[in-house]
């Protein structure tokens, strides 16, 4: 099998560096864990004021469009970059759905001045599938259009469309599938909530009836439009994995060192030892494959699909298990909804599920490299 | 003369012949079925029981059931069922037995176990709690946490020092403590599932008489060896049919919902199929071994194997449902009555199941109690062995 067609980079640049320092000191400061457990059972679990700092301030949420279209003209790779604090630091910002996912859409589609719109962070949209959505996934179909070119349908489980302004829903009528963009005011359209498992990324269900849209694109651009945020998102998203399960790994760390049990140190006991050197060196791993996604991602190389696979495969996995030996060792503590090591775990078990799972991105991987299943009878 | 299946099914009969379950008030019927020696017949006579092999329980629980005769409904009474009561038969005084057995059996009265301190948790015989006696009087002062049902009890299992000038674990002594003490305070504890099942309380010259110790002064650790070694089986060892328990709840959801269904998850869910069949049939092994007499470390086993596949399984259900999977059924906090680790949906069976490695001791913990007390490999070099308690490090 061949791999990426370019020399791949798997480091991060000082321009990277310097991003993940600046967006590490900004979530310190405005969130942290007893921001986000105030905030997360309210009605409306984002911080405005804390997305304006990220995407205006920071410049984040344009980091992958032009600076023509009013983006910071970078790539994918810092864009991964951020999302990885992001997931270090369990926060609740529409990033994933609106920087990522609506964009990544948006770019393909050519729309300038919506992508303009969300570059400068004053807007956000959401891409409106199910966050389960894998990206080998068929074009969604649960939304119609009519001859009149209104939409109507239900779509579940929608990402970051809780605050989202505008939602780019992906709906089929009698000219074949199309990519709308519908104003989140528009009438017609019912956003609502859904109790998640993960406090800090709140889903919504979305009831259409006979909602106006803006056809952005249509046919096999429409098509592809949808398939690229998702292969880019699910890319993106073994970012936010390595970031959850480095801080559970730290957090961990930290906490054995100090505990004390049996008059010594509880990380001191080398059974507790080695479970950390193995899952250390899952993180690594994950670290390794997920900057490798984001690499071949932001060069357009032929390998991405290959590197989303793999990276989701992998990352998703390590997550969740970091997440889970935090609860596990920090004991009883661990099992409270004080200690912020929950949101974590949330966060963690929805990110394996979200954009395809990674017995879904196995499969997928089986025909990329030509690893068949076992042929039924 | 030992008790036969016959006898049994006779007593039940006639049990059911003089309380009519349709017309006997609950709580009359389960007095009744405790005075006939049918609560758990092998506790002695006089105490609930009749002496019987204990696999015959099963006999009895199926013919009452069969006739519609409530229960004890044990999600609400796990800890005095599983914990407190064979502690208190085999190291209570006559008139202990007879004062708490039957109330805890019924479930008028509720028990929590106070065992686990903020400091002393894996390491619980490092507990500062601390008991002094004054005529026949004890006064207790110190903090415990992690107590579960500690909102609903009447009654608590307690542990405290009562000797600190002696290494850990000899100067512990065991108690049955009034949680309507005006010294008992008890305040919710949140857990990740969003509900508070325990507690912490907090303990200030809550007065004990003498008469409500359990076991000698300053041998309180043995007495919790019965008591934990008892948890272990009680959560993890329960007699159960085929595809009981977290499987069987997965085993239904994979049947309900086809169109989930791939090759991968199924591979997955077969996999943990025979694991919870194989542990199905260990605890069953075991209990032919135990059939009478207290579980030894061997229950540590069958908790670790609980703990191992309720995680596994309750994970494999929530990423079975994919989009459901990502869904919630509700986090408002309440204080609940009762535990039942199958109960609610996906989601809240997984944040739950996480605490199944931590509660009754820790998988870390029983692994060193595997390796230790039943492989008799050498234990690790102790810092804090033949040291006054009082001068450990903390
Ligand atoms: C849901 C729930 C219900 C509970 N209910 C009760 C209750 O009703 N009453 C009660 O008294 N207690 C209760 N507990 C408390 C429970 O028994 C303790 O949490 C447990 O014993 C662990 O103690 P800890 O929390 O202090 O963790 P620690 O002892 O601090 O352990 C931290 C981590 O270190 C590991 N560790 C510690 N020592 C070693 C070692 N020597 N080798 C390897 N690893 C080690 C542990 O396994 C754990 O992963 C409950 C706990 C939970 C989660």
């Amino acid at each position: 099998m061949t791999d990426a067609t370019g020399p791949a980079d798997l480091l991060y640049s000082e321009v990277e560096e310097e991003l993940r320092s600046s967006v590490r000191a900004l979530l310190a400061d405005h969130c942290p864990p007893e921001a986000i457990l105030a905030r997360c059972e309210g009605p409306v679990p984002y911080d405005p004021a804390l997305w304006r700092k990220l995407a205006a301030d920071l410049g984040t949420a344009g980091l992958q469009v032009p600076e023509e279209l009013g983006g910071a003209g970078a790539s994918l790779r810092e864009t991964a970059v951020v999302l990885e604090e992001l997931g270090r630091s369990a926060a609740p910002v529409p990033f994933l759905g609106s920087a990522v996912l609506a964009t990544t859409a948006l770019l393909a589609c050519g729309a300038e001045e919506l992508v303009s719109s969300l570059a400068g962070g004053e807007r956000t949209a959401a891409l409106a599938v199910p966050l389960s959505t894998a990206p080998g996934a068929g074009f969604p179909a649960t939304v119609r259009v009519d001859g009149a070119g209104t939409l109507s349908g239900r779509i579940t489980s929608v990402a970051d469309a809780l605050v989202a302004d505008v939602l780019l829903v992906p709906a089929v009528g009698p000219d074949g599938a199309a990519l709308y963009a519908v104003d989140a005011a528009a009438a017609g359209l019912a956003v609502a909530r859904r109790t998640s498992l993960d406090l800090t990324r709140p889903l919504a269900d979305l009831a259409l009836t006979g909602v106006p849209g803006r056809r952005l694109a249509a046919g096999a651009a429409a098509g592809e439009a949808v398939r690229r945020a998702l292969l880019t998102g699910a890319g993106l998203l073994a970012s936010e994995q390595l970031g959850i399960a480095e801080w559970c790994l730290s957090t961990t760390v930290a906490y054995l060192k100090d505990r004390t049990q049996f008059a010594r140190p509880v990380g001191s006991f080398q059974a507790l030892k080695h479970r950390l050197a193995d899952l250390w060196l899952e993180t690594v791993g994950a670290r390794a494959a997920a900057r490798y996604a984001a690499d071949v991602l932001a060069r357009g190389d032929a390998d991405a699909e290959v590197a989303v696979a793999v990276a989701q495969a992998h990352c998703g996995a390590v997550a969740v298990r970091a997440a889970e030996e935090c609860v596990q060792l920090h004991g009883g503590i661990g099992m409270t909804w004080e200690h912020p090591a929950h949101l974590y775990l949330k966060r963690a078990k929805a990110d394996q599920i979200a954009l395809g799972t990674p017995g879904a991105h196995r499969a997928a991987l089986a025909h990329l490299v030509d690893l068949p299943a076992p042929v039924a009878g | 003369m030992a008790v036969r299946e016959e006898d049994l099914r006779q007593r039940v009969a006639e049990l059911l012949a003089a309380h009519d379950p349709a017309a006997t008030d609950r709580l009359d019927f389960l007095r009744a079925r405790f005075d006939a020696g049918l609560a758990w017949v092998h506790f002695p006579e006089g105490l609930g029981g009749l002496g019987a092999p204990r696999p015959l329980q099963a006999v009895v629980d199926a013919e009452l059931a069969a006739a519609g005769a409530p229960g004890n409904d044990p999600r609400k009474i796990g800890i005095g069922l599983g914990m407190a009561a064979p502690t208190i038969l085999a190291y209570g005084t006559e008139e202990q037995k007879r004062r708490f057995l039957r109330p805890l059996w019924t479930g008028e009265e509720v028990w929590c176990q106070l065992f686990s301190e903020p400091g002393a948790g894996s390491d619980l015989a490092a507990l500062g709690t601390r008991a002094v006696l004054d005529d026949d009087t004890w006064t207790v002062d110190g903090q415990k946490v992690w107590t579960s049902s500690a909102h609903t009890a009447r009654w608590a299992i307690l542990i405290a020092r009562t000797d600190p000038d002696v290494p850990k674990h000899r100067g512990i002594t065991y108690f049955v403590c009034d949680m309507t003490d005006p010294g008992v305070e008890v305040r919710p504890l949140r857990q990740i599932t969003g509900e508070a099942e325990f507690n912490e309380v907090f303990l200030t010259g809550v007065r004990i008489p003498d008469a409500h110790r359990l076991g000698a002064v300053g041998e309180g650790w043995q007495v919790a060896q019965t008591t934990l070694n008892n948890e272990r089986v009680a959560i993890g060892g329960q007699a159960a049919p085929r595809e009981a328990g977290m499987v069987g709840v997965v085993a239904g959801t994979w049947r309900a919902r086809p169109e989930l269904r791939t090759h991968d998850l199924h591979q997955r869910l077969l996999k943990g199929w025979v694991d919870a069949e194989v542990a199905r049939l260990t605890g069953e092994r075991l209990r032919q071994q135990l059939a009478v007499g207290q579980p030894g470390p061997e229950g540590a086993a069958m908790k670790l194997a609980f703990a191992r596949l309720a995680q596994e399984l309750s994970g494999l259900e929530v990423e079975l449902l994919a989009e459901d999977g990502l869904a919630y059924d509700d986090w408002t906090m309440v204080r609940p009555d009762h535990v039942d680790f199958t109960g609610r949906e996906a989601g809240y069976r997984y944040l739950r199941a996480k605490g199944n490695s931590i509660e009754g001791g820790t998988s870390e913990i029983l692994r060193n109690i595997i390796a230790e007390r039943v492989l008799g490999l050498p234990g690790e070099p102790r810092a804090d062995k033949n040291v006054p308690w009082k001068e450990l490090p903390r």
